[in-house]
């Protein structure tokens, strides 16, 4: 079977989601169910102190006992805000230490700060932390990032909820080429193609959160990207057929044509 | 100022994720989370920049100036 292997523990799924932009908690239940994630990421936040204790929470929707849960540190802008909030993950968590690092550059296009990104996963590394980190398409970066030890390199494909897509699928080939841990690329997917040209790719998942939640009918979406996902696996399995540039090459037979 | 026959203070003052709060003393974090109803919950809890894990829930004070920050798992992307 065709699995995918993180840090030693297989997942049938290839598609990993983010939990944040719904609407209410049974829209995130829906969808997460539809794309067939098991792998699903959550922030971590101050509980809103006051608040009823009895409104729902989101590990009502998604039992930490059916979803592996992929703690991030979305909204840090240093290694050290990003370890604290992972060292408090790992505790709420009861000692999970599968996460996802991410440290933002700058507030407006959320572009990953590449040296503080290597600082905080070398330091997580250490404490025993199994380190999926979130990168720019940069493939000496991500070299770096993996001869440190993180379990799985995710580098974007553009912009962190733009949907604009692959922007630079040469330089992902080149992370594919050169990474032995598996590449996932995250941020930026808009729509089921780009998850299926990602695959196609090569890459061993896909991490999206707008591109579902963001959707019209985000269940709908969420059911797409499933099929995007698994359809440029398989492709990439089946190996493409080689292009064959201004050349056509009929697909019937071109013998026994009536009148010949 | 309250204080207690041994001297303490009665009621502390905490920043609990950087409000202000007062509570009764002496409290545990244990009995600091039962008040606000969190008992139960899923929640790690930091003290003063260190986490206190929930098997010392029970017997770790909480003292008049400590900064607490009680966090949970959210939607995120």
């Amino acid at each position: 079977m065709d699995q995918l292997v993180i840090a030693g523990k297989a997942y049938g799924s290839r598609l990993l989601v983010g939990t944040g932009k719904y609407k209410d908690f049974e829209q995130t239940r829906q969808a997460v169910e539809a794309s067939g994630a098991e792998i699903v990421t959550v922030a971590i936040r101050r509980t809103n102190i006051g608040q009823d204790p009895k409104q729902p929470s989101l590990l009502d929707a998604l039992p930490p006992s059916k979803f592996t849960y992929l703690p991030n540190t979305a909204g840090c802008y240093t290694a050290e805000d990003a370890i604290r909030t992972l060292r408090l993950a790992r505790e709420l968590l009861d000692g999970h230490d599968l996460v996802k690092l991410e440290v933002l550059g700058d507030p407006d296009t959320l572009y990953p700060n590449v040296s503080e990104t290597l600082k905080a996963a070398e330091i997580l590394v250490k404490d025993g932390f199994k380190v999926m980190v979130y990168t720019s398409d940069d493939p000496i970066m991500a070299k770096q990032l993996e001869e440190v030890g993180c379990v799985a390199i995710m580098p974007l494909a553009s912009l962190i909820g733009s949907g604009m897509g692959i922007l630079n699928p040469w330089n992902l080939q080149i992370i594919i080429d050169r990474i032995q841990v598996p590449v996932i690329v995250d941020a930026g997917v808009g729509t089921a193609s780009d998850a299926t040209i990602a695959m196609e790719l090569g890459c061993d998942a896909v991490l999206m959160n707008t591109a579902i939640a963001g959707a019209q009918n985000p269940v709908l979406m969420a059911s797409a990207m499933k099929k995007a996902v698994e359809a440029g696996r398989e492709a990439y399995l089946a190996g493409r057929m080689p292009k064959k540039v201004y050349q056509a090459s009929p697909s019937s037979p071109t013998g026994g044509m009536i009148g010949s | 100022m309250l204080l207690d026959l041994s001297g303490r203070l009665k009621v502390i003052t905490v920043s609990l994720n950087g409000e202000t709060r007062q509570f009764d003393s002496p409290i545990m974090v244990a009995q600091l989370l039962d008040q606000l109803g969190l008992t139960g919950k899923r929640l790690a809890v930091e003290r003063n920049g260190e986490i206190v894990p929930k098997s010392q829930h029970a017997e770790t004070a909480v003292e008049n100036g400590d900064a607490l920050e009680i966090v949970v798992a959210v939607g995120g992307g």
